[in-house]
This record gives structure tokens, C-alpha cells and sequence, in this order.
């Protein structure tokens, strides 16, 4: 008969310090910094987080990455973000709508299309048309998240039909099939080729530069932390932030 | 006769079980719910998710049933070990379950070159779909199977063979119609896993309507753009769910 109890108890003991550290983070006294950032910007915003942390001491930044969309979902849910940035102004617009922004959103990066390919080029894919050859296994993202209604702009542009094998829900999925080599190439963002090193090779073409993604950020409303969070948009948009975004491959908004 | 204060964190877990399925259905927009299920990307999911768990199931019980009888009527050393592996996609992350099949059927995977000289190429194919959901699903069939052996016993099965009954005969008129019902609930269970399959399938064999897109990767893909729809697909898999459900009881009542 002890038994039951002494496993309830068992489960409601680590439940206890968890509670109360929720609570806490409502106080005022609370110096965490919560960043929302779309996938894309992983390294950059994790290395622009350690400069924010070194300036600002006892402050810490979280920092929680994924599909921009689903990010704004998230935040439009009640997430306890303080910050946003996001992979397309679409989706910034969604939240500016709901009034969840503090202060307008101001485009800090751009990002252009690249073709990513497993390291030897094994298809021998050197131009956007080789996309279209039948029997190549292409991988882009789903026409719904942004890397994928890039790609089907610059293919409208290019005047070719993709025929891809797989449409992944974000631009990681796409680099993941290409780096096992699954894939023979996929469409990514420039900055993925460079964050991804020796596992792809990327091969640029034109019609990228007339497809270019903005990045907007913005402080949330109601965050608790809105000095801190106007803080960290200036980090972004000062030379140094810049500098860091300019390294990954991004372009100048 | 139970302490009557456990009455009140049962009624929590039930309640913390069942409140989520409650908001589901409030959510469902019931007014366009037809269309929302009817979508061509609906239809197509939905046929491919029904097509690709029968075959997996199918796959499950011609391998399974085997290896439950390897490990419920025979010994031998490493046995235990065995078991316990056969069991571990019950207890694996799916996506882990994916890359591990990634890297053994991919085209750089272990056996990639090989299928590759055959002119077998199963990434993004629906081959591929099937082959994760096999993966996921064949421990349930196996575990319950087992279970269902061992509680038959061999009692018939030594008397049949003492009539003078072959292996397989005892295999095919006495140890299988005692085990039916376990192997129905098993088969059931390995179905409904293989419809909820994500992880592994995302993984391995990617995301294209009709062709590997089954429906849980329609309503991931959905709940960003079309919630009403995603909301609509996943009522279509709670149902299905509980049918399955309600199948499986019934095959264990029988026993």
C-alpha cells in the first residue's frame, strides 16, 4: 500500500523547484533575456548573445530558434519571448498585426538562395537550370515556409519547373538530406552553405540576387525585460552586431 | 477496494489525458470541416498514410511472428540481449530510428552501394515510408505476440506432436489459431503505430504529397499555414485512433 504513495511523491518532487522557478520569472528582479530567432540565424545570433552577456553582466540570454512562422505562432500563443526576429517580413507583419511588437520592426540582414550540393558535386550541378535535369534528386523547402516560396521565385524567374523529390518544412531539413547525400542538391540560403563548412559546396547562380529575404527584428510587447530587449535590437543593428551577421554570409539590409 | 483519496490524482490524469482532446474537437471549424478533409493534399495523404501502414503491417506480422516464436519457444545464449535490442525501437526516438535507417539503406549508408548495383534506390520513395513504419511498429507485434505464446503454452503443441504432427502442421492448425487474438491486437497495435509514424519518416524519406507525405506529416506541415485543416486532419487520426482501440479491446476479449 506504500508503494503508490512513495512513487507520487518521487514524481512531485522535482515537479516543486520547477514551479516556483516559473514564477519567479514573472518578477522584475529576473535579468533573462528571451530571444526568438528564426533557424537561419543560429550561429550569428548565439555568438551575438555571448557579446550581449559579456556587456551586460548577470544577464542571460535564451535564446530559442526555429520556422519563423512557427516562432510568431509561438509568441502569439503567450511564449515568453522578449525578442523576435524574423526570416521574412511576412511573417513580422502577422505580429505587428496582433500588436505584439513594442516598437516597429527594422530590417537588420538579407539573405539570397544558394544551391547546395554534397561535397564532390556528385550530379555535376553548376547552373539553376541543372535543377530541372529529369532523374537529379532535388530537395527545397515546402512552398509554405520562405526558403521554399524563394525557391519557386527564382525558379518562376528562371523560367524552369522544379520537380524536387522531397519538399522539407525548413531549410535545415533540406541541408540535412543534402549532407548525408541522399539528396544530389537542394536550395538553401548562402548563409546555410557557410555555416555548414565542408559537409556541402555551394554553387551561387544569378537569379538569386533578385530574390533577396529581409530580416526584421523587434522587442515584444508586454516582455518585462523591454529596456534589455531594445538593447539587444541595438546590438543587432550596431556595426559590430552587423559585422557578425556580415562574416555568416549575410547581406546588408 | 482502493484508498479513496487516489480518486483525486486519478481524476487529474484522467482529466490532464482527456482536456486535450476536448480542445481539439471544440477547435475543429465543423463547418468547412468536409472540405478541409477532402483537400486533394487530404485525400492523397490519407490514402498514402492507409496504403503504407497496411503494408507495414503486413511486413510485421511475415517477420514478426517468426522472431516471436524464436524467442517465446526456443532458448539459446544471448537471448536475453537479443530480446531486449529487437525491442528498442519501442523505447527510440523515431528521428533517431530515421537516421540510423539512413545511414544503413541510404545511398552512403551500409548496404547503399549494394542496393545501388541492384538499381534499388529507396530514399524518398514510399518504400521508404513503409520500411521506417516497419521499423517502429514491429516491436508491438513482436512484444504482444510473445506474450500471447508464452501464456498459451506448449501443452497442445507437444500433445499434436505426439500424434504424430509435423513442425510446421503444429505450427499452422494448433500454435497459431491458440495465439490469434493476440496476434490481432499485436497486428492492430503495429497499424496504429504505423499511422502516427513522424519522426522516422521525416527523417529518412522526406516530404512530398502522394509519394511519402503521410498524413501526420500533412498536419505538421499544415499547422503553420492552414490550422483549420491541420485541427481537422489530426480529428481524422483521434478517430482512427479510437477505432483501433476499440479493435484491440475487443481482440483481447476474446482470448
Amino acid at each position: 500500500m506504500k508503494k503508490p504513495l512513495l512513487v507520487l511523491l518521487a514524481l512531485a518532487l522535482p515537479l516543486a523547484p520547477s514551479l516556483t522557478a516559473c514564477s519567479s520569472d514573472d518578477g522584475a528582479g529576473d535579468d533573462t533575456l528571451t530571444v526568438y530567432a528564426a533557424a537561419s540565424l543560429t550561429p550569428t545570433f548565439t555568438e551575438l548573445a555571448k557579446q550581449f552577456e559579456a556587456e551586460h553582466e548577470g544577464v542571460d540570454v535564451r535564446l530559442s530558434f526555429g520556422g519563423s512562422s512557427d516562432l510568431a505562432t509561438q509568441i502569439q500563443n503567450g511564449a515568453p519571448a522578449d525578442v523576435f526576429a524574423s526570416a521574412d517580413t511576412a511573417t513580422m507583419d502577422e505580429l505587428v498585426q496582433d500588436d505584439l511588437t513594442a516598437a516597429d520592426p527594422q530590417d537588420f540582414a538579407t539573405n539570397t538562395l544558394e544551391i547546395a550540393v554534397p561535397p564532390g558535386d556528385p550530379a555535376h550541378v553548376s547552373y539553376l537550370a541543372d535543377l530541372a535535369r529529369p532523374g537529379l534528386k532535388l530537395v527545397i523547402c515546402a512552398p509554405e515556409v520562405p526558403c521554399g516560396a524563394a525557391a519557386q521565385q527564382v525558379a518562376r524567374l528562371a523560367g524552369i519547373t522544379l520537380d524536387p523529390v522531397s519538399e522539407e518544412q525548413s531549410v535545415t531539413d533540406v541541408l540535412g538530406k543534402v549532407t548525408s547525400g541522399e539528396a544530389d542538391a537542394g536550395l538553401v540560403y548562402v548563409t546555410d552553405v557557410k555555416a555548414a563548412g565542408d559537409a556541402v559546396e555551394g554553387v551561387p547562380f544569378a537569379e538569386s540576387k533578385k530574390v533577396v529575404n529581409t530580416y526584421p527584428i523587434a522587442p515584444v510587447a508586454d516582455s518585462g525585460q523591454s529596456d534589455l530587449a531594445q538593447e539587444f535590437v541595438d546590438l543587432v543593428l550596431s556595426d559590430a552586431g552587423q559585422q557578425v551577421l556580415r562574416d555568416a554570409g549575410f547581406g546588408k539590409s | 477496494m482502493i484508498p479513496r483519496w487516489l480518486w483525486v490524482p486519478a481524476a487529474l490524469g484522467a482529466a490532464f489525458l482527456l482536456l486535450p482532446l476536448v480542445a481539439l474537437v471544440a477547435r475543429v471549424d465543423w463547418a468547412h470541416f468536409p472540405e478541409l478533409i477532402t483537400s486533394p493534399a487530404s485525400r492523397d495523404a490519407l490514402w498514402l498514410s492507409l496504403r503504407t501502414s497496411a503494408a507495414s503491417t503486413l511486413l510485421c506480422i511475415l517477420l514478426g511472428t517468426p522472431m516471436a516464436m524464436v524467442l517465446a519457444r526456443t532458448s539459446f545464449p544471448g537471448q536475453g540481449v537479443l530480446r531486449s535490442l529487437v525491442l528498442l525501437p519501442l523505447v527510440l526516438p523515431p528521428v533517431v530510428g530515421g537516421i540510423a535507417l539512413l545511414y544503413t539503406f541510404g545511398r552512403r549508408g551500409l548496404l547503399g552501394h549494394e542496393l545501388d548495383v541492384l538499381g534499388v534506390q529507396v530514399a524518398f520513395s514510399t518504400t521508404a515510408v513503409v520500411m521506417a513504419q516497419t521499423f517502429v511498429a514491429m516491436p508491438f507485434l513482436v512484444v504482444s505476440l510473445e506474450g500471447a505464446l508464452r501464456t498459451a503454452g506448449r501443452r497442445y503443441d507437444v500433445v499434436a506432436a505426439s500424434l504424430g504432427a509435423r513442425p510446421t502442421t503444429v505450427f499452422r492448425r494448433v500454435t497459431m489459431p491458440l495465439v490469434l487474438p493476440g496476434l490481432v491486437s499485436g497486428a492492430v497495435l503495429a497499424f496504429a503505430r504505423s499511422l502516427g509514424e513522424f519522426g522516422a519518416t521525416i527523417t529518412f524519406a522526406g516530404s512530398l504529397q502522394g509519394v511519402t507525405r503521410t498524413l501526420p506529416l500533412e498536419i505538421y506541415q499544415l499547422r503553420e499555414t492552414d490550422v483549420d485543416a491541420a485541427v481537422a486532419l489530426s480529428l481524422v487520426l483521434v478517430v482512427v485512433a479510437v477505432l483501433v482501440i476499440g479493435f484491440a479491446r475487443q481482440g483481447r476479449g476474446s482470448l
